[in-house]
């Protein structure tokens, strides 16, 4: 409540509740839940490392210009596999590329991957998780059977079929196929969240209070359940990271001439183990982004968490 | 939990499998390509033998009859022939076992060195030991399994020669390595999950009542804690149980280990649709049971958990 609400003092005061009785007169600096999350985060040395990382890879995907001087698709076959030096950092690939520079061109691939997995998954689960826990009856039967047909076909295998449908494709492609089997996961997490927040007392009493439908939900119950969606949401990037990295070494995902850790990896295995820099470059930036965006998931848990005081490690 | 419960949870199996059953069929319908023509090496066959196997594939019908005879098929346990005449049932039979060693072996890993992590890490709270476990399960969580396996194969195989490299010749010791690459990134996120779920049961009143009873410590963490930090932990393994056995694509990939997500990938390579539908098919029977015992079990586990 700020200031401006208040009642010219001759005029009586009607609060609507006790507690917003209680709340006007204070003053007094207002925690909301935002800024004790943000105060926490700021005490958490998870955070920073995540965040540093992240902020690295964006700029990556953003700008890999920044990083490098030589064109990554400059491949003189003459210079195939180089070892490392002043003029390769990583060395070249089988083609002669610069190693360095195909590794940094990678990070858009994969972050293009993970975030469009992750926002795709949180909007499905936000509309369909909470109608489905909000309205129970036929609404919630519908779509949790719906759900759990797709959750009981394994990401992997699932997007294995689907990309020989189409042979293969560009990184908006692999992601969808990623998130028609991924889905489930959060929507389900959603629905139990939804579920469990609406008979809160909170919940109870702005309903008593004349609030009602989608309005409850908006207001009260989602903001509430908000938490594990976006802690759920940051672990999402790093595993469909991860998936694509798979799919596309198992040869059916991502296609040539996109530039991305998995195809690298790919070719990596076909000069294993003679050729192991090959193997050891992408992996390691695969394992640092999918490594940043769980420690970023971690520490908002923990931030989130009301239960933990102080945020223990 | 009643038998009500029970009956009705078993019904709602029908549908999912009947649903997922359909997507996976109608995927592999719409694989582009002639199967037949496909069988015969792409060259040209007689028009009769042609549709004699088309006929005798029934993929002369329509594709909800094509459905209807699957569904009729597999109620008798037969899932089909592949084109060059095999019964997939046979060819499943034969890959089973050895998916099923890797996953026990994966599986033993998760439960036994996570669980291990886990007491550890939460009885030595804010100890050296407690971040010494929180950096290595959050580097094995990082690793994806693809990178692991690889590191494993060149360091354990090709540099010092342990264990054997990639096939199944080599008998047990030839599933150590995947073993380690599939368990390996399983125990440390279950390690994690339990470890933050112990501390959290720690903090309870329970548990201050049984210290201030002079109960011993071993047994406070055993039978308090551990019990109450049970659910999760057995939603967790159910779940990493069934996507074990439906076939880590991946591990068996590097490792050359002819289970079923070896055959899924040579299946979708050749085009052997019915190969294809029957492992699916198998995934998710495993993944809808092995969900619905973990739910019962989870029941008798806590009886605060009520279905009804």
């Amino acid at each position: 409540m700020s200031d401006d609400l208040l009642p010219p003092p001759d005029t009586e005061v009607k609060p609507h509740s006790m507690t917003e009785a209680l709340a006007l007169p204070t003053g007094a600096k207002q925690l909301t839940l935002w800024g004790d999350v943000w105060r926490k985060l700021k005490r958490d040395k998870r955070f920073y490392v995540a965040a540093f990382l992240i902020a690295i890879f964006v700029l990556m995907a953003i700008a890999p210009f920044l990083f490098l001087t030589k064109d990554p698709n400059a491949c003189p076959i003459s210079d195939s596999t180089l070892p490392m030096s002043k003029q390769h950092w990583f060395g070249t690939d089988i083609l002669g590329c610069d190693y360095y520079s195909r590794v940094i061109y990678g990070a858009r691939t994969s972050l293009e991957v993970g975030l469009i997995v992750s926002s795709l998954s949180i909007v499905i689960a936000l509309s369909f998780g909470a109608a489905a826990g909000y309205f129970g009856g036929w609404v919630d039967t519908v779509i949790s059977r719906w759900a759990d047909i797709w959750f009981s076909i394994p990401t992997i295998l699932g997007a294995l079929l689907v990309l020989t449908l189409f042979n293969g494709g560009g990184p908006v492609l692999v992601s969808l196929v990623i998130v028609m089997f991924a889905w489930p996961d959060m929507t389900r997490l959603v629905r139990s969240t939804v579920i469990s927040g609406k008979s809160r007392g909170y919940v109870r009493a702005a309903r008593t209070m004349g609030s009602r439908g989608r309005r409850i939900l908006r207001r009260h119950v989602l903001p509430n359940g908000i938490a594990p969606v976006l802690v759920f949401a940051a672990y999402v990037v790093g595993s469909s990271v991860g998936a694509e990295a798979g799919l596309t070494f198992l040869g059916v995902g991502l296609r040539l001439p996109t530039i991305s850790w998995g195809l690298q990896l790919a070719v990596a295995d076909t000069r294993f183990p003679e050729d192991a820099y090959l193997m050891f470059w992408p992996s390691l930036f695969l394992c640092l982004l999918i490594g940043a965006f769980i420690l970023l998931g971690e520490s908002l848990r923990d931030a989130m968490d009301p239960k933990l005081f102080g945020g223990d490690g | 939990m009643s038998k009500r419960y029970l009956i009705r949870r078993l019904l709602l199996v029908v549908p999912v499998l009947l649903g997922t059953i359909l997507i996976v069929f109608a995927l592999v319908f719409l694989t582009p390509g002639d199967p037949v023509n496909r069988l015969a090496g792409n060259k040209p066959l007689a028009p009769s033998t042609y549709n004699e196997i088309r006929t005798r594939y029934h993929l002369d019908q329509p594709f909800v009859v094509q459905y209807f005879y699957y569904l009729d098929g597999l109620a008798h346990g037969d899932l089909g022939a592949t084109f060059t005449g095999r019964d997939v049932t046979d060819i499943l039979k034969e890959r089973f076992p050895v998916t099923l060693k890797l996953t026990l072996g994966a599986f033993a890993i998760e439960v036994v060195l996570g669980l291990l992590l886990a007491v550890v890490a939460a009885v030595k709270r804010r100890t050296l030991l407690d971040s010494a476990i929180l950096v290595f399960t959050l580097f094995m969580i990082t690793v994806p399994v693809i990178v692991l396996g690889f590191v494993l194969q060149y360091v354990f195989g090709v540099k010092l020669h342990w264990l054997p490299v990639a096939g199944i010749r080599d008998g047990p010791s030839s599933y150590i390595l995947p073993s380690l690459t599939l368990g390996l990134g399983l125990a440390a996120s279950l390690g994690r999950l339990a470890r933050s779920n112990v501390l959290d049961n720690m903090a309870g009143e329970h548990i201050r009542a049984a210290i201030a009873r002079g109960l011993p410590r071993r047994r406070v963490v055993g039978r308090h804690v551990l019990k109450n930090s049970l659910v999760p932990i057995v939603t967790i393994l159910g779940l990493d149980f069934a996507y074990l056995m439906g076939g880590a694509v991946i591990t068996e990939t590097i490792f050359n280990l002819p289970g079923l997500g070896y055959s899924l990938i040579t299946g979708i390579k050749t085009q052997n649709g019915p190969l294809v539908v029957g492992l699916v098919t198998l995934s998710a029977i495993i993944f809808v049971f092995t969900n619905l015992f973990v739910d019962l079990l989870c029941a008798r586990i806590d009886p605060r958990i009520s279905y009804e």
